[in-house]
């Protein structure tokens, strides 16, 4: 038979075939964690109970305390991740995927068993949660502005190293405009704006340089931090110390309970007992990811972020967006420093920040350059925080130098070990020169 | 609308990119702009749509001057440019890239993304584009990012319309397509400007011809020229269009290649289940659309991709999961696919790039030490063979032009003892007189009996160059025929479809 026939035998498919890349890391990482929980309850074994207290003395609905056994808690939890760790062992053996579901189950199932085990080696063996996650919310409210501010620059294509800058200046301006003015409502309000102002201010140095002038964008950010941070302990030392009455006695903002909502057990009091700032910061992260993903102020800006010359070539002003949504990030970032002193009643002090703008550039990161998604991960490093903090009031016995390191560890973990291969902006980093 | 361009001129520095270029398109007419690499077409295709400011010389629309301070003033003036580099943003679906920049908003600055579908869909169907408002610009097969592009340019009702090297991405079956929706546009009145190299895309499609060399036109000619009377007009003198070579004196198997897989980031297999071999005196050209595994085929070969399976052996020897060292080291020369960034290091001398892959012992180093006058001999030699046009061995290769860098890339690669020679698209970006001469180098490698792999995605040059034409398609190699198989077969297998006889060879 000679007749010709068309003999389609590769098949026009819309993709490539897939394999799965097998990644051992999940795995890896459960057995470790499962093997150094077991060797600490085993070596440091604690007796006794723990309590999880539910409610606070003023909640209107009354939630019974949890009394859980140390030993048995332990155990139980330890075969639990024994168990999820091999599971996921089968399931890279039989190339899946570790789903994050299981990773997330893994971590609650390991925080329930520490916490047991820390509370009953204490001096207290009591964990008051809605304290613990009502602190975990505060702490993290500089980080969430501060992950906003990461996530419009970055996304608009500047790197932000400077938000640790913007943060200590939001934090020094809110203070010392709060006390100057003195009265209790007008001083906070008038201390967000200028917290604000001056987080501005660092983004135009941060954006002249990196738009205009095409310097490193880490390099700046970096100098603007050293710059800012000695800027505001010279002033410090040199006005506020003397003048403080006058100058660095901030009033606080005022916590305003919102009705019924407020009075939810657990989530209430975490959430609804906030003040201003804090109930801001919510819209602000609703607002910027509506805005970033379903108006046209987000279309432009991430297209700039990602190939700024297709923008250029249908008529959009790269610079110019750069340039201004760079300062609207600063005034995010600057109103997150006002957390520190207004918001939560503390006077200025030097290198007040300690960092968390950095933590906030890693909540950029672990969530992927999507707002709701940093808040989350802010969300989770302030948890870390707060466990610090409430775990050396309780007199645990793990040394507070290691607490300390917490909140840092878990951001090394968190960043490096299961973000994976995230994409973010192509063009962030990358100044636009038009020839 | 009718677009004249008048004493177009643009300087960089000494440098005159354009020199007094004058073009006229009328509405409904075709006008294609021919030329070299670096012949200033695109310089002035950029100058019309307001990215460069001209230093000399008007652009008028309809008779009208008009100053275009950005794309955004060209664009409302009703220029559209489907650019070479496709100005999409891959993360963002059609309908977004498309109203990008003159979005439709509902209240609120809200996106109003339906107006945006109803937009894509309505061109899409007027010119049988077929193309998924919803799909993400990255999914896309680039022959439909191409046709994303000219709905963008239509979406902003452009009644001129540029293609700036429409075709260099495309299958022969896609580009009879392109030519097919650039004749339906011109029927509906558009004026269209066609900037090429490809001569037979010219003669096919151009109402007039505008021949660009060295920043200058140098003539018009008629479409029904012939290709080496246009070649010549490019080029300014008289060039051979075909590669002379001898029948292959063919040796042993050398490269042998079973069941080779790379596999990318993500899991895809980039590169699916390959087997082939190569023999001494033989090239084998792997022709297909860029971007079907052709790339990752030739960096596993040299082992630069990092999750490869299968086999690969050279004259018995295994080479896969070997280092890239070990693997030049028994002899296998690389000519990247992007010179600028695999091939050369911009910043250093012609002599330092002559010796990057020899850093690590004699002749060039001895007792850590770079021995420079070794090196000036050797590349002083090597100039003068290779027939590098540069002032001097200590010129940053970065200052060459595109023909002369990567005549310097074979000179480092084929002044080795070489047993297998892979050179992925040896001739993109080289102006048409290094591409004799680099083919030549080529088949002379081959007549010395040493095992070619050559890439390429121009049709001309795999037919030109191949004793046997491997096609690949998403991965798989649809099939190996021998050199002289028809262009019309191998744009079939190129877009997938297995030859239904004669598929080996």
């Amino acid at each position: 038979m000679s007749t010709v026939t068309t003999d389609p035998a590769v098949p026009l498919t819309a993709s490539l075939d897939k394999t799965v890349v097998v990644s051992w890391k999940a795995p890896i990482a459960f057995a470790i964690f499962t093997v150094l929980a077991a060797v600490l309850f085993a070596a440091a074994g604690s007796h006794g109970e723990a309590t999880f207290r539910l409610s606070q003395g003023n909640d209107l609905l009354q939630l019974p305390d949890v009394t859980l056994s140390s030993e048995v808690t332990s155990w139980v939890c330890i075969v639990l991740m024994a168990a999820i760790t091999v599971v996921s062992a089968l399931l890279v053996r039989a190339k899946r995927k570790v789903g994050i579901w299981l990773v997330a189950l893994f971590a609650v199932i390991f925080l329930i068993g520490f916490l047991t085990w820390a509370a009953a080696g204490s001096r207290t063996p009591v964990i008051p949660l809605p304290g613990l996650l009502a602190s975990a919310l505060s702490l993290s409210v500089p980080l969430i502005f501060g992950s906003l501010c990461g996530v419009i620059s970055e996304r608009v294509g500047v790197v932000n190293i400077a938000i640790e800058g913007q943060l200590l200046a939001g934090a020094f301006t809110s203070a010392v405009v709060a006390s100057a003015v003195g009265n209790a409502v007008m001083g906070p309000a008038l201390g967000m704006v200028a917290a604000a102002i001056s987080g501005v201010l660092v983004a135009f140095v941060l954006a002249a340089f990196s738009i205009k002038y095409f310097v490193d964008q880490v390099i700046v950010g970096v100098v603007l931090n050293v710059l800012v941070l000695g800027l505001t302990s010279f002033m410090f030392s040199q006005v506020l110390a003397p003048n403080a009455a006058v100058l660095n006695s901030p009033p606080r903002l005022e916590r305003l309970p919102i009705p019924v909502l407020s009075e939810i057990p657990l989530i209430g009091p975490m959430f609804f007992r906030q003040t201003i700032l804090v109930y801001l910061m919510y819209i602000a992260v609703a607002v910027v990811y509506v805005g970033l993903f379903h108006t046209r102020w987000g279309l432009r800006l991430r297209s700039v972020g990602e190939h700024p010359q297709a923008a250029d070539t249908v008529g959009i002003n790269v610079t110019g967006t750069r340039f201004w949504n760079v300062s609207l990030a600063g005034a995010i970032a600057g109103l997150g420093g006002a957390f520190f002193t207004i918001g939560s009643g503390i006077a200025f002090s030097k290198e007040m920040t300690a960092g968390a703008g950095f933590i906030a550039l890693a909540a950029v990161i672990f969530g992927q350059w999507d707002p709701i998604k940093a808040t989350l991960a802010a969300l989770l490093f302030g948890f870390a925080t707060s466990l610090q903090v409430t775990l050396s009031i309780i007199g645990s016995p793990v040394p507070s130098e290691f607490m300390l390191m917490l909140p840092y560890l878990i951001t090394i973990l968190a960043v490096a070990g299961f973000v994976g291969r995230v994409r973010g902006p192509a063009a962030a980093g990358k100044p636009y020169i038009k020839s | 609308m009718k677009l004249e361009l008048r004493g177009i001129t643009k300087r960089f520095g000494s440098l005159v990119a354009n020199d007094h270029i004058d073009l006229t398109v009328e509405a409904g007419e075709i006008h294609c702009l021919l030329g070299e690499n670096g012949a200033g077409k695109s310089t002035l295709m950029n100058v019309l749509y307001g990215l460069y400011q001209a230093d000399e010389g008007e652009i008028l629309l309809d008779d009208v001057v008009q100053h275009f301070a950005g794309p955004g003033d060209a664009m409302k003036a009703g220029i559209g440019m489907v650019h070479q580099h496709f100005m999409l943003i891959p993360v963002f679906t059609v309908a977004e890239n498309v109203m990008l920049g003159h979005e439709s908003t509902k209240a609120g600055g809200f996106l109003d993304l339906q107006a945006a579908r109803a937009k894509v869909r309505e061109i899409s169907d007027r010119f049988g584009f077929d193309v998924d408002p919803d799909a993400l610009v990255d999914d896309l097969p680039v022959g439909v990012q191409q046709r994303v592009e000219i709905i963008k340019a239509l979406s902003r009702d452009a009644k001129v319309l540029v293609f700036d090297e429409p075709t260099a991405v495309l299958t022969p079956q896609e580009t009879d397509e392109l030519m097919a929706i650039m004749r339906q546009l011109r029927e509906s009145g558009t004026a269209i400007v066609f900037i090429t190299h490809k001569l037979r895309e010219v003669r096919e499609v151009a109402d007039r011809i505008t021949v660009v060399r060295l920043g200058k036109v140098v003539g018009e000619a008629s479409p029904t020229a012939s290709n080496v009377e246009l070649a010549s007009l490019m080029v300014g003198r008289a060039v051979e269009l075909t590669v002379q070579k001898d029948p292959p004196k063919l040796g042993e198997p050398a490269l042998v290649v079973e069941g080779l897989s790379v596999i990318d980031h993500i899991g895809q297999l980039v590169v699916n289940d390959v087997s082939f071999e190569v023999r001494r005196g033989e090239i084998l050209a792997v022709a297909g659309v860029q971007g079907n595994g052709q790339t990752e085929l030739t960096e596993a070969l040299v082992g630069l991709q990092p999750r490869v399976q299968g086999s690969i052996s050279l004259d018995g020897e295994v080479l896969s999961g070997a280092s890239v060292r070990k693997i030049l080291d028994s002899g296998v020369g690389f000519v990247p696919e992007d010179r600028n960034e695999d091939g050369l290091v911009g910043e250093f001398s012609i002599a330092e790039n002559l010796m990057l892959d020899r850093s690590n012992g004699a002749p060039f180093v001895k007792a850590a030490n770079v021995q420079r006058g070794v090196l000036e001999q050797f590349a002083t030699e090597k100039v003068a063979e290779f027939d590098v046009r540069t002032p001097g061995i200590d010129t940053k290769v970065g200052r060459l032009s595109g023909g002369n860098q990567q005549k310097v890339v074979l000179a480092r690669e084929l002044s080795r003892e070489l047993r297998l020679l892979v050179a992925a698209q040896p001739t993109r970006g080289v102006d048409v007189g290094s591409i004799e001469f680099i083919h030549k180098r080529i088949v002379a490698a081959r007549d010395a009996g040493v095992p070619v792999v050559v890439v390429s995605t121009e049709l001309d040059e795999v037919t030109a160059l191949a004793d046997r034409i491997m096609v690949m398609y998403r991965g798989r190699i649809v099939g190996i025929v021998p050199g002289d198989t028809p262009r019309d077969v191998l744009g079939l297998m190129m877009a997938g479809e297995v030859p239904a006889e004669g598929a080996a060879a």
